[in-house]
Order: structure tokens, then sequence, then C-alpha cells
């Protein structure tokens, strides 16, 4: 039983990384209506800014804090940019835009830093507690941690700011956003602007665990991808849910389901979540069935 | 003058066809083996993004899969073409109720792969009808990350990481060619010939139903379209299609492994479809050509298992993904298009103001 | 000066052109109708004074041409456009709709919302209610209770009474009523329901194919043979 929540523990700390990249994914959609396949490698991207900041002799939070900052601003400037020119064309155009980017980022990841595998630091020593007999590493309490108190803080701002309000009102309507007078253009880079930020808390804390170097987002792109639509892809409660819940899943799927093993872990993670959307095709928690892309 | 134009307009098409037979015909005269492996691969792109096409364009259903689906007609190509002999040395043993011959010839495995193929996707479009856009690119993304997986972890019978080589074909009825310029002529035979099967398809009633399921399904079911049956064919249609163009990439290249079939193959082809323009055969020409001589596929292997030593090629093709979707969105068929509506004459028609 | 004036506006959407030269003015203090049949152009009137169509001609609100201003440009300079479909925020509560009303003009939101309540007691007993959940009526009400909270110059309202009951139509309309006489407010209002409208207003405009057909002061067009055979009933 202990070894079983061990599993449970380590798989909500993974879980909790595939949550944030998850509403970083929703936050996009439900304001911007465009599945951003980008975000993944903006993660990585900011996160070896971290690195370099780090190396540069900075101290963990402070270039943890500034790093944040300058996702944010990366992730407005991507949107006004580049997205906002095409916002009213066919989606499946900005789906290829956003390819594009995941292409180019990855490249362009390689050329600064190289491929070579860079070990990050963590703010968490590498220890161990013990916890009613389950034992828990103190990294994995950290991680969930973070992430958690970054979704919290972005919830709180969305429900108790006027700025939070304002963007959820854009996210529900844009053109009676508009009629308000509200600076539309404005918000929608504010969107991928945080957006930005929460990828990359989760690439910086991914990174410790699954170490540095271009691709790292990648796989991590496509759970968060699947977390989001387990969740419902526009319900954030949803993407921080599915993420939970498919990190434990993949965990629990590996260790104890013998036929799965290491090798098997994504594909059987995948199935479980496509018969849950066959049963539920809008997901968890989602409200509409977008029926075309 | 005008009398002519619209003439001109419906015939352009079945002349371009012609001149692109012309064109493809003579080529070989003026290029060497290695240009030549180029061209025959632009065929065999020609036919992926043909099914790609059908689906995305036609009847409205992103997938994010089709990678996969080339990667499954290769490999049962490879199968096929080996046969139970063939694998044996590779101490290979597949299961028993596996319909492996002795090994044939591999230009017959085209049309079983394409079959095959097809059937599963037929299969796999069932559930896909239930389920939306963005979960549909979920599930197709899904089948496409789990392909190489799945590959190397069932290597009883494909073989796993190592991959498997096949044979390089004869020139058949001995004519006096090089095996390289036979194969660039059954890539381009097998690529027209689908081309205008597709073509008939997509100009029928099939199409047409495609059409309507595309721009509204509750307009179509209204008109008497059961779409469920149509999208269902449509991922069977493209999947054979996949299937075809897989086994001859299995032929062409004599050599199937798991890692050449990544999930950005099926990214890349989506991309690709996009650039020549979705809901255009004729666009798919273009995107096929970019998707082999595009700097970043001079000859290296797809993304996800590149050279890290030089990125600069994956910074300018993303970037140049970027750039072509922000200029045109319909994408190069969309530019053809619009040119093609100046030639027909004919200004941008004024409707009737509906008003408030 | 009139508050607002158009000068032979023309407005399209895309190849579709809607307007063909529209004339008309609203003068500080009015009640001014829009009305006509379905398609005449009464919305997209509205519509290019609020900067979403292509619109050419001449638009003057409060000294300021405004033809070819951004949405939200011309809803912070004091038009409020209550839009066919009113226009709330399905997802968010009563009162945040509310809040939305003020968020671009700033402005002390307490007073504003204070005294919007007062014409509209029921908002503040439902105030977390979500407004999808809400009555036809009740979210006409709220739409304009949203647009009043800016505490407008101008406040334009597209077919407020469409689908409403009857009685809920003469609650509506005299709070409209009320609005002018009591504090001045210019109102536009497009209307099919045409016998409501001009008992409200004072002029109106008759729409027909995009362009003005009749117009006179509420007296005058009831008494109009053509106006009263095709929009009044008699």
């Amino acid at each position: 039983m202990a070894a079983f929540l061990q599993q449970v523990v380590s798989g909500l700390a993974q879980g909790a990384i595939f949550a944030s990249l998850a509403l970083a994914l929703v936050l996009i959609y439900r304001s911007t209506d465009v599945l951003n396949f980008s975000q993944g490698e903006m993660a990585t991207f900011t996160t070896f800014i971290a690195w370099s900041l780090m190396n540069q002799g900075l101290s963990y939070w402070p270039a943890f804090a500034l790093t944040l900052v300058i996702a944010f601003a990366g992730g407005a400037l991507v949107e006004r940019t580049i997205i906002r020119p095409v916002e009213h064309r066919p989606e499946i155009v900005i789906v290829i835009i956003t390819i594009g980017l995941l292409i180019a980022l990855n490249g362009l990841t390689g050329w600064i830093w190289g491929a070579e595998v860079k070990s990050f630091d963590s703010p968490f020593p590498n220890r161990t507690t013990e916890v009613g007999g389950v034992v828990i590493s103190i990294q994995d309490l950290g991680v969930l941690g973070v992430c958690l108190a970054t979704v919290f803080v972005l919830w709180a701002f969305f429900r108790f700011t006027t700025l939070g309000l304002v963007m959820r009102a854009v996210a529900n309507s844009q053109e009676a956003s508009r009629l308000m007078g509200v600076r539309v253009g404005w918000m929608l880079a504010l969107g991928w602007g945080l957006a930005a930020a929460l990828g990359a808390v989760a690439g910086m804390m991914a990174a410790p665990t699954v170490f540095l170097d271009p691709n790292m987002m990648l796989i991590i792109l496509i759970y968060s991808f699947a977390a989001a639509v387990l969740g419902g892809i526009d319900s954030p409660v949803g993407a921080v849910v599915g993420g939970l819940v498919l990190g434990v899943l993949i965990n629990v799927l590996g260790t104890y389901v013998d036929f799965v093993g290491g090798e098997l872990r994504l594909p059987a993670a995948l199935t479980v979540l496509l018969i849950v959307l066959l049963v539920r095709p809008q997901g968890l928690f989602g409200h509409r069935v977008v029926t075309r892309v | 003058m005008g009398r002519w134009r619209p003439l001109l307009g419906k015939a352009i098409g079945p002349v371009l066809f012609a001149l692109g037979i012309v064109v493809v015909a003579l080529l070989p005269r003026f290029m060497g083996e290695f240009r030549l492996l180029q061209f025959t691969l632009v065929a065999i792109y020609v036919i992926a993004l043909l099914g790609l096409n059908i689906l995305t364009g036609y009847s409205g259903q992103i997938s994010l899969g089709h990678g996969a689906f080339v990667g499954l007609g290769a490999y049962i190509c490879a199968l096929l073409s080996l046969g139970r002999p063939g694998l044996e040395l590779y101490m290979i043993d597949p299961p028993g109720w596996l319909p492996l011959g002795d090994g044939m010839r591999p230009v017959f495995t085209i049309p079983i792969a394409a079959l095959v193929t097809g059937i599963i996707g037929f299969i796999v479009g069932i559930p896909a009808l239930r389920l939306g856009g963005i979960s549909l690119a979920l599930a197709t993304l899904a089948i496409a990350v789990s392909f190489p997986i799945l590959m190397k972890r069932f290597s009883e019978v494909t073989g796993g990481g190592g991959g498997l080589n096949l044979n390089l074909p004869e020139t058949p009825f001995g004519w006096d060619i090089s095996t390289r310029h036979w194969l660039y002529y059954e890539a381009w035979v097998t690529a027209g010939v689908l081309f205008v099967v597709a073509w008939l398809l997509v100009r029928g009633r099939i199409g047409r139903a495609w059409r309507a399921i595309r721009d509204g399904e509750v307009a179509a079911v209204s008109a008497g379209v059961n779409p469920a049956l149509y999208k269902t064919f449509a991922f069977g249609v493209s999947s054979a299609y996949a299937g075809a163009a897989g086994a001859l990439f299995a032929i062409e290249t004599s050599y199937v492994n798991p890692d050449t079939f990544p999930v950005g193959l099926s990214i890349l082809l989506l991309a690709s479809a996009v650039i020549g323009g979705l809901g255009s055969l004729a666009g798919v020409v273009f995107g096929a050509l970019l998707y082999e001589f595009l700097p970043i596929y001079a000859q290296k292997p797809p993304i996800f298992s590149f050279d890290f030593a030089d990125q600069a090629p994956a910074v300018v093709f993303g970037v140049f993904l970027i750039v072509i979707m922000l200029l045109l969105p319909g994408g190069v068929a969309g530019l053809f298009r619009v040119v093609a509506r100046m030639v027909r004459g004919g200004r941008l028609r004024r409707a009737a103001p509906p008003g408030a | 000066m009139p508050l607002l004036e158009l000068k032979d506006v023309h407005a399209r959407y895309g190849p579709i052109r809607a307007l063909h030269g529209v004339s008309l003015k609203v003068d500080d203090g009015e009640v001014v109708a829009i009305l006509g049949a379905n398609g005449a152009g009464k919305t997209t009137t509205l519509r290019s004074i609020s900067g979403m169509t292509r619109t050419s001609g001449e638009i003057t609100f409060a000294g300021r041409k405004i033809a070819r201003k951004a949405t939200e440009s011309v809803a912070r300079l004091g038009i409020a456009h209550v839009p066919e479909g009113r226009g709330l925020f399905p997802e968010l509560t009563v009162w945040e709709n509310l809040r939305m009303g003020a968020v671009a003009r700033g402005g002390d939101f307490g007073a504003a919302a204070k005294r919007v309540v007062g014409y509209f007691p029921w908002i503040e007993r439902r105030r977390d209610q979500a407004a999808a959940t809400l009555s036809g009526g009740e979210q006409q009400m709220l739409a304009l209770a949203r647009a009043l909270v800016s505490g407008p110059r101008l406040l334009m309202l597209d077919e407020p009474s469409l689908g409403l009951a009857p009685t809920i139509v003469r609650e509506l309309f005299g709070v409209i009523r009320r609005l002018n006489e009591s504090e001045g407010l210019t109102v536009l209002v497009v209307e099919q329901n045409a016998t409501i409208a001009l008992d409200v207003a004072s002029r109106a405009y008759v729409l027909e194919v995009g362009k003005v057909a009749v117009e006179g002061t509420s007296d005058e067009l009831s008494r109009h043979e053509g106006v009263r055979k095709s929009y009044l009933g008699y």
C-alpha cells in the first residue's frame, strides 16, 4: 500500500507539470480559440534562459522570477506579431503557424545552447521524507507545491481582479467586450503572456528530473495536450484535474501493469484517455463539443 | 475573346495534367540517380498528401496521425515481400495467424498494403465519428506518437529497432533501365492513377457529400447525406492512400525502421498539405515538392531524430511555415485559384444587400 | 450641433453592401427611432456607428469623426451600444456583467451601480446568478443596466423588444422614457415594433433597402399612410 501511495505521489508531481502546461494551453484556447502547439517549445526556450541566468551567477529564485517576466513578455510579443495578423483566418492556418513556431524555436534553442544535455538545478533538496509510512521525495513535494501555488495565484487573479474579470469576459465574447470599450488585442496578448509564464514554470519544474535539452518538453506537450482534452479543452479546472489524473495514471500503469512496463506508458495512457473521450467527447469538465478544427 | 475564356478555364485542369505527364516522363533524362530518387519520393508524398487532403481538406476531419498509416503500409510491404523465409533471416518468427506467405514481388504488396491500411483506417474512423475536432486531433496524434513505440515493442513481428531490409527489386520485363529509373516510373504511374481516382471521387457524388459535411454537418444531414458513412469512408480512403505511399516508400528505400515514421512525419505532412492548399488536388504536388526539397529535408531524417549540428535548417523551415501561412493562408493552390479566376474573367460579384 | 450625425454613410460587410447613403441625426436629449422591415439596414446602421462595418461617409459624434474608429474606441467616447442578442457575457454573473459596463470608463462603479440598480432592483437580489440563466426579459434589462453604468452620452439599442412579452416590452420602454425625461439621456433605438417605438421617440427614420425612405416626427409618421400600412398595421 505504501508503495502504491508513493507511486501516486510521484505521479501527482509529474501530473502537476502536465497540469501547468495544460492550463497554459487552455488559457490560450479559451481566449483565442487556438491550440498552441509551440507551448512546450516556448517553455523549453525560457527554461534555457533560466539556465543561462543561473550560469551567470544569479541564484535560483531571482532567476526563476526574472524568467517568468521574460516568458511573459515573449508570449505577449508572439501573440502581437505572429498571431494577431491571422486572428480571423481559419483555425488550421493558425495551427500550422504554431507548428512552424514549434519547429523554429526547437531549432533556435539547439542553435543557441547546443544539443548536449545539461543539468538544471532544483531549488529543493535531494532528500526524502516519510509521512505515515510512505516515503516521499522532497523534490516531488516541491514541484507539486510550486505548480499548485502558481495555479492558485492565477485563479485568484482571474476571480478577484478587474483585469482578470476583463480577460474572462474577452474569453466569453470578444465582440461584446469591444462594445464595453475593452482593448481586446491587449487582453489577448496578456493571455499569451500568462500562458508563456505558466509554461516556464512547468519547464523549470521538469528540467531537474528530465534534464535540459531542446527536446525536453516535446513528450510533456503531448501529455499536457492529452490532459487538457481529457479535462475539457475549455475548462481550466479540467486542465489541472486532467493533468494530475494523467500523471498518476501513467505512473500506476507503468509500475503495476506488466504489459505496459516502461515503454508503453504513453500509448497506454493515451488509450485510456481516448476511451474516456469516446464516452464523454467534451472531456470531464468541458462544455462545448468542438466539431470542427 | 470573351467566349473563349470560360472554355479556357475548364480546360486548364486536364491540360495541366497532360503537361504534368509529359514533364514526369521526360524528367529522368535530365538528372542523375540522386535527383531521380528525390523525385521518386515526391511521387510518394503526392500519394500520401492526396489521402490527407481527402480526409482533412475535403471531409474536414483533422488528422495528426497520417504518418502512422504510411508507416503501417511500409511495414506491411516489408513483411509481405520478405515473407516467412525472409523474416527467418532476422530470426523473426511472427505468430502463425498472420497471413504471411513466402515472399512476393514488392509491387504486388502495394495494393495489399493499401487495402489493409484502408480497412484499418475505416475502422479507426468509426470511433472518430464521436470525437470532435480537438479530440480527433489528439486521438490521431496519439496514433502517430504510439506507432514507433509499438513497432519497437513488438519486435517479434517487426524486427524492432533494427528494422527490416528489403531486397532491391529487379526491373521487370528485362527493360534496359536502372532500378532507380524503374522505381521512379512505378511511383509516378501509381501516383498518376491514384490522382485520377481521387479526382473522380472528389468531383462525384461522394466528393460533394464530403464537402457538404465539411461545411456544415447539420445542413448535410438535411440534404439527405449520412455523415457517418461518408466520414468513415474518407478515413478509409485516406489511410489506403497512406498505405500505398508507405509501401512504395519501403520499396524505394529498401529499409523500414520505426524511427523513419515518427510523429514529426504526421505533423509535417499536415503542414505540407496546408501549404499546398487544402481542398485542392493540384495543391498536393506543391506540398510534395516542398516536403522533399525544403532545407530540413536535404537528406536529413525527420524531426525528433535530427542531427543537432545544424539547427539552421530547422529555424529556416519553421520561419518559412509561419511566413507562408501569413501570406498565403489558402496555400499555393489558393494563390493559383485567384490567378485562374482573373484569367477566366469576371470580377468579384456584388451581392444584393441584405442589410439589417 | 447634433450629438450624432451620419452623412451619406455607405456600409458593407466584406463584399456585401448594406447601407447605400444613410443620413440622419440625433440631438442631445432626444429619443430617436429607426424603423423598417427585416434586412432594411437598421442593425447595420448601429453597427457602422460602432465601427463594426467597413464604412464610408461621415459619422460625427460630439464633434469628433468616428466613421473609421475601432469599436472599443467608439465605446470609450461614450456610446453605449446594446446589440441584437444583448451581448451579455453568459458565463459571468449578473454583477460581473454589470461591472464590465464600467471597466473602460473608470469612475466610481459603486455609485453608478447603485443608481442603475435603482431602475432594476432585482439585479441586487440576483447578483451572483450566471447571466445565461436569466429569462429573456431579465437579460434585456441587465444589458440595458450594464450600458447605463458607464454613464454614456448616447445609448443605442438594437431591437430591445425582440422575443419579449408585451408587458415586459412596455416596462422596458417605460424605463427608457424615464431615463430620457429625468436624466436627459439621448437614445437611438432600432425597432421592428413601430408602435411602441413611436410612442417613446420624438422623431424617427424609416429605412428601406439601406436608405432612409421616410423621416419625421413621431406624430407625422403615425399619420403617414405608407408608414401606417406597412409598419403600424392599420
